[in-house]
């Protein structure tokens, strides 16, 4: 059990994304997981043990770790990409309920139901409008506020993005003001910095995605309130057909991604 | 074997669960599961090394150590975690039972084996209610073991063979605090969602219970 796992969950909000979301996702596994569970898990891997004071007084350096790393890069990292993952699982569910509402259509033999068999309904992709364009909307927005709130708590904690080599320490039961040195502090700036990087990467791929669903939308609207006698069930067929071949293209593209395995 | 076997028992259980218990199987599995493996066990991982006491005394650390924790965290976590997954096997039991004894008879007894109806609604509130006690025990163990929620940065012993009270020291001792309040308000939650599912089937059914006895009454 692994990051794996979230890769198969959100895998499945790939279909019912927009491109921008299907980016801002390729960005989140490739340039974040995967980059925490290769080398960044690796370079905080001795953070205690090489944590060394310059003093014998026992649980001095516990005292002084605690002190200046209340909680570790690395963890803080993990629970930020949790947390930003998560509100994808919402669009899941909506997903999920909508064919679970056509699939009890479908059973009841209702007529307006379009669909062939119940594979097909599984298979099917649906697009972003009415409420499930609410849902997605909340989804990022709740991605841009949980993305901003982990850098905001990343830069109160530890004073900046950066790591500093020598920490002077007075808590007791040090003897005195103690020198203690942090292990790998440039090659954790680099990280650090690399995350903060790929973070508001991730932040500016959000508000584009934003901007884009809004501006859609107002276009749909103004669209409607201008030409009321379109017929909306041809275009959304071909629509959906052309969504789905670029869907499959995207989709070969994404199999390529490696599997991830702690 | 590993916690991928817990991952493929949720996600069985998903199909058989209400709305909420989608929810509830969302929450378990990110919330819980996900930063278990992900971010929680590695602060444990050297706890028993980087635990320290300001003594020379062998066999000192040691016994200090057992005494204060005489149950890690991090296993009383994962213990808590399979605990409250378990009760969900009753239900994918009886829906397989009720698979098993339409194939045996070969004819359609059930108008969905999956329906949480009958026998079945039974068995799942009965693991609601499961669910919720291993929640509410775990908790109650965790309070009562530690003295509250909060992991002291020092801690006094005085137990054979050190030679007086001694000063040891736990490493991370905030950390461990922030993840331990996370496992708390998770567990909360699970717990409200529990309380919210089982009083929505039970209020459901009684209502269906008492339209189906007044239609037949007015038959």
């Amino acid at each position: 059990m692994d990051w794996g796992a979230l890769h198969t969950i959100l895998g499945g909000v790939n279909k019912h994304s927009t491109s921008i979301g299907k980016i801002w996702l390729t960005v989140l596994f490739i340039f974040r997981i995967m980059i925490l569970v290769v080398a960044a898990e690796r370079v905080w891997g001795d953070e205690q043990d090489d944590f060394i004071c310059n003093t014998l007084q026992p649980g001095c350096k516990n005292v002084c770790y605690d002190h200046f790393f209340p909680i570790s890069h690395i963890r803080l990292w993990a629970l930020q990409l949790i947390f930003v993952s998560t509100p994808a699982l919402l669009v899941a569910m909506h997903v999920a309920y909508r064919r679970h509402e056509k699939k009890r259509q479908f059973r009841k033999g209702d007529q307006k139901c379009e669909y062939k068999d119940i594979e097909e309904i599984r298979r099917q992709r649906f697009r972003i409008e009415g409420s499930l364009w609410w849902t997605y909307t909340s989804s990022i927005f709740f991605r841009l506020i949980f993305e901003a709130v982990f850098m905001y708590a990343f830069y109160f904690m530890y004073d900046g993005f950066r790591m500093p080599r020598l920490m002077k320490c007075s808590a007791w039961p040090c003897p005195n003001t103690v020198d203690c040195f942090v292990s790998r502090p440039t090659e954790k700036t680099v990280f650090t910095i690399f995350m903060i990087a790929v973070s508001s990467i991730c932040i500016l791929l959000n508000v584009a995605e934003l901007c884009y669903l809004l501006t859609k939308f107002f276009l749909r609207r103004s669209k409607k309130a201008g030409n009321p006698k379109h017929h909306p069930n041809h275009e959304n067929k071909e629509e959906t057909k052309q969504n789905e071949m670029n869907e499959l293209i995207s989709d070969s593209c994404q199999n390529t991604v490696i599997g991830f395995s702690s | 074997m590993s916690w991928g076997f817990l991952r493929d028992l949720l996600s069985g259980v998903n199909k058989y669960s209400t709305g909420v218990g989608r929810i509830w199987v969302a929450v378990v599995f990110v919330f819980r599961l996900l930063v278990y493996i992900a971010a929680a066990e590695n602060i444990w991982k050297y706890e028993h090394d980087e635990f320290e006491c300001n003594i020379r005394q062998p066999g000192c650390e040691n016994v200090c150590f057992d005494h204060f924790f005489p149950i890690s965290h991090i296993r009383l976590w994962a213990l808590q975690l399979i605990m409250v997954s378990t009760p969900s096997l009753l239900v994918v039991f009886h829906v397989a039972y009720r698979e098993n004894r339409e194939k045996r008879h070969n004819q359609k007894l059930y108008r969905n084996p999956g329906e949480i109806d009958g026998g079945l609604l039974c068995t799942y509130l009965i693991s609601l209610i499961l669910k919720t006690g291993f929640e509410i025990v775990f908790l109650v163990l965790f309070y009562k073991l530690y003295n509250g929620f909060k992991v002291p940065h020092l801690v006094k012993c005085d137990v054979r063979p050190c030679p007086n009270t001694v000063d040891c020291y736990i490493s991370k001792p905030t950390e461990k605090m922030i993840f331990l309040c996370f496992l708390v308000a998770t567990s909360c939650l699970c717990i409200v969602l529990n309380l919210s599912e089982l009083s929505y089937l039970i209020f459901k059914y009684s209502i269906k219970c008492y339209l189906k006895r007044y239609i037949q009454k007015h038959q």
